[in-house]
């Protein structure tokens, strides 16, 4: 039975982790920045569903209100500083975000204080298998609309318009340019797409854990090692890999205690990168 | 190029002026004793360093609006240089040295947190500054030899022991199974050391020792352990974010256990974000405002507690009441000593012996105050779900009975 709550229990945690690593490939792969605010703009959307909850509406509705005026905000950011480093070295957009990320850390601190605080969904648990298993529906809840909008989001890029035009830019940005695809435009979407999500995971995030300030850096180092071992430009690769991860984890809990839950995941990530760095050599062609 | 070269002089000679000037103002200025306090006003402990610092304020007020501090045949009043450390101990220690150093203050007050505490100690052991902290628990502040720092509270090893003698006791004296998940930080692991000292002398036996990395927020797979092993006692200590975590995912996975035992209930406002899933936690805390304790200045907790809010607009948390206690063993001493020699005041204030509305206060060698043990309330909830935290132990303040064994979540 504990295999099979480990199980679950990994699945639901890794699909949210896999919604917002979701965000940062899409950004990575498109503007070539990597986002160490990620996680600040988590709790930023966290934020905005707590609020709501203590002005009595249910902080479900977080989900939808949040990520819109995420949107807004990482427009906002790419405006005034993304946009000035995204065709730089890929250090200088890194301190950038850096940047972005102690401002708003203290921001939200100046802004919400210091506390720890959580919103209260009320739902209840699921006992399956003769009560042995044990699923609080807020994580039942949560995976849900994270693979919800996940599948909304790759709908999105398929068939819309800007999607297309976000694809042509990852691909090559240049050459996106010169047949009239708005790259601007391209990314500032982009980047207000993937703070959307993070507002979606922030308020989901509100529902089963807690948020407080200074919070969003394991959300960032969670995301970008999803995404490392996914690969770039792989979405169900990022899904797969945030529920192994998650999974990994739980076990690594119940086998080798709690202290060796983090150490164990880097652990896996280092080995994936050996392994992968072999499997390249071994490709690798010489020209004689 | 040469102007620019004799303005660089000419304000550079200004600086080290004016710098040296500082250093002549003292501690002492005219009726004024100034103490100095680097206190946490922004950055991850920035609650609890408002909840310091408005206790500071708070005793400072009332003892000079009460006749001020006589030494010497001279009333003095008290005054506070404060200096936000940003949470950040490298930043809390530079304060330090630039309080002692340049604002020429002879007497500290301590920060917010253990760790600071601990990056501010060797500071003013260095100049010889006497410090009565308030809000630093850890033991390992008591045991490196320090002569000049004096704490309020009782040691971080205290916190939980009582709920564990309480367990055993209500278990026939017989010893009991512990679950603990501990964070891995100086205090949460001071409190795990004290619960293995209780666990050894009562003849417990720990069956679940979980450590929780600081960065997480999800204890799932401790509880799922806590729901097949079936402890007698279950404690927990992460800070807020610890205590927040526990009832939520208690609650969510209807953990059913006999006692369930916590830090930081008060700081977490349990009761308030939680409501009825945390009725019946126990928590440690250094002070209530129900306890019977008594002093000239506040008269006792609740007189305290009534004048804090009206003064501050909130009920005060027990951070607040021992920092305005630290005031009161300062005026002692600095009366006793009768003088303003850091020796003499450090002297008087070893020897300190007395009550506070905040509990009795007498300091061993390390520092550490043996007189006033820790208290431990329940959160109680009535039928429309308010919830209050009533003390349980020790019985002697006891305001409620202890309902034990926590009721199953099936029969709630």
């Amino acid at each position: 039975m504990i295999t099979i709550q480990a199980c679950l229990d990994g699945i639901l945690l890794g699909v949210l982790f896999a919604l917002i690593a979701y965000g940062m490939a899409l950004q990575w792969g498109v503007m070539n920045i990597i986002n160490i605010a990620q996680g600040d703009l988590v709790i930023l959307g966290g934020y905005i569903a707590y609020f709501m909850y203590l002005y009595g509406i249910h902080p479900a509705w977080g989900v939808i209100i949040s990520p819109i005026i995420m949107y807004f905000v990482g427009i906002g950011i790419y405006k005034l500083v993304i946009n000035k480093v995204v065709d730089r070295d890929l250090f200088i957009s890194i301190l950038a975000t850096f940047g972005i990320s102690i401002l708003f850390m203290q921001l939200m601190n100046f802004a919400f204080g210091a506390d720890v605080v959580l919103a209260n969904s009320g739902y209840g648990t699921t006992f399956l298998f003769d009560n042995n298993v044990v699923l609080p529906n807020s994580k039942i809840f949560s995976a849900t609309v994270s693979i919800l909008f996940a599948i909304c989001l790759v709908i999105y890029m398929k068939k819309s318009k800007l999607g297309r035009a976000i694809r042509a830019t990852a691909q090559n940005s240049r050459a996106a340019k010169i047949l009239g695809v708005d790259t601007e435009k391209v990314y500032a979407a982009t980047f207000g797409i993937n703070a959307a999500l993070c507002g979606v995971a922030g308020a989901l995030i509100s529902i089963t854990f807690t948020i407080h300030p200074y919070m969003g850096l394991p959300y960032t180092i969670r995301s970008f090692m999803i995404v490392i071992v996914a690969g770039l430009g792989n979405l169900p690769g990022v899904a797969l890999s945030g529920m192994g991860l998650g999974v990994f984890e739980e076990f690594a809990d119940y086998i080798l205690g709690t202290e060796f839950r983090i150490g164990s995941v880097f652990l896996l990530l280092v080995l994936i990168l050996v392994y992968r760095r072999f499997k390249l050599s071994r490709k690798r062609e010489y020209l004689k | 190029m040469k102007i620019k070269n004799i303005l660089i002089t000419f304000f550079s000679a200004l600086t080290i002026l004016f710098s040296t000037s500082v250093i002549s103002l003292a501690k002492v200025v005219g009726d004024k004793i100034v103490l100095g306090a680097a206190i946490s006003l922004t950055g991850k402990y920035s609650s609890n360093g408002v909840h310091t610092q408005n206790g500071y304020n708070m005793a400072v007020d009332r003892i000079n609006s009460m006749g001020g501090v006589k030494v010497g045949g001279k009333t003095y009043k008290f005054d506070i240089i404060y200096y936000d450390d940003e949470s950040n101990p490298k930043r809390a220690a530079q304060l330090a040295e630039r309080l002692i150093s340049q604002d020429g203050v002879e007497f500290m007050l301590g920060p917010y947190s253990s760790g600071l505490t601990k990056a501010i100690a060797p500071v003013t052991e260095k100049y010889g500054v006497p410090m009565v902290e308030a809000n630093g628990a850890s033991r390992s502040l008591f045991t490196k030899g320090y002569k000049y720092l004096f704490a309020v509270l009782a040691p971080a090893n205290l916190y939980l022991d009582v709920a564990i003698e309480t367990a055993v006791e209500l278990n026939g004296g017989k010893g009991v199974k512990i679950a603990q998940a501990f964070e891995q930080d100086a205090f949460s692991q001071d409190v795990r050391l004290g619960i293995l000292d209780a666990a050894e002398r009562t003849g417990s036996e720990i069956i679940i020792d979980d450590k929780l990395p600081k960065e997480l927020n999800d204890m799932a797979a401790t509880l799922v352990k806590v729901k097949q092993m079936k402890p007698d006692v279950l404690v927990v200590s992460g800070h807020t974010k610890g205590a927040l975590t526990a009832i939520r995912q208690i609650a969510e996975m209807k953990v059913d256990v006999p006692m369930l035992a916590m830090t930081h209930c008060d700081a977490a406002k349990l009761s308030k974000q939680h409501g009825k899933n945390s009725q019946y936690a126990l928590c440690a805390s250094q002070w209530h405002k129900t306890l019977t304790y008594k002093d000239d200045f506040f008269k006792d907790g609740m007189k305290y507690a009534a004048d804090f809010e009206k003064e501050f607009g909130y009920d005060p948390p027990y951070q607040s009441a021992e920092s305005s206690a630290a005031l009161l063993v300062f005026k002692d001493a600095f009366e006793r000593a009768n003088s303003f020699d850091q020796k003499k005041v450090r002297d008087a204030l070893a020897a300190t012996n007395m009550q506070t509305f905040y509990g009795n206060i007498k300091f061993a060698e390390g520092g550490q105050n043996v007189d006033k043990p820790m208290v431990l309330f329940q959160v109680m909830c009535d039928s429309a779900g308010k919830c209050e935290n009533k003390v349980v132990a020790p019985l002697k303040w006891a305001s409620a009975e202890l309902i034990h064994p926590i009721p199953k979540w099936s029969e709630r």
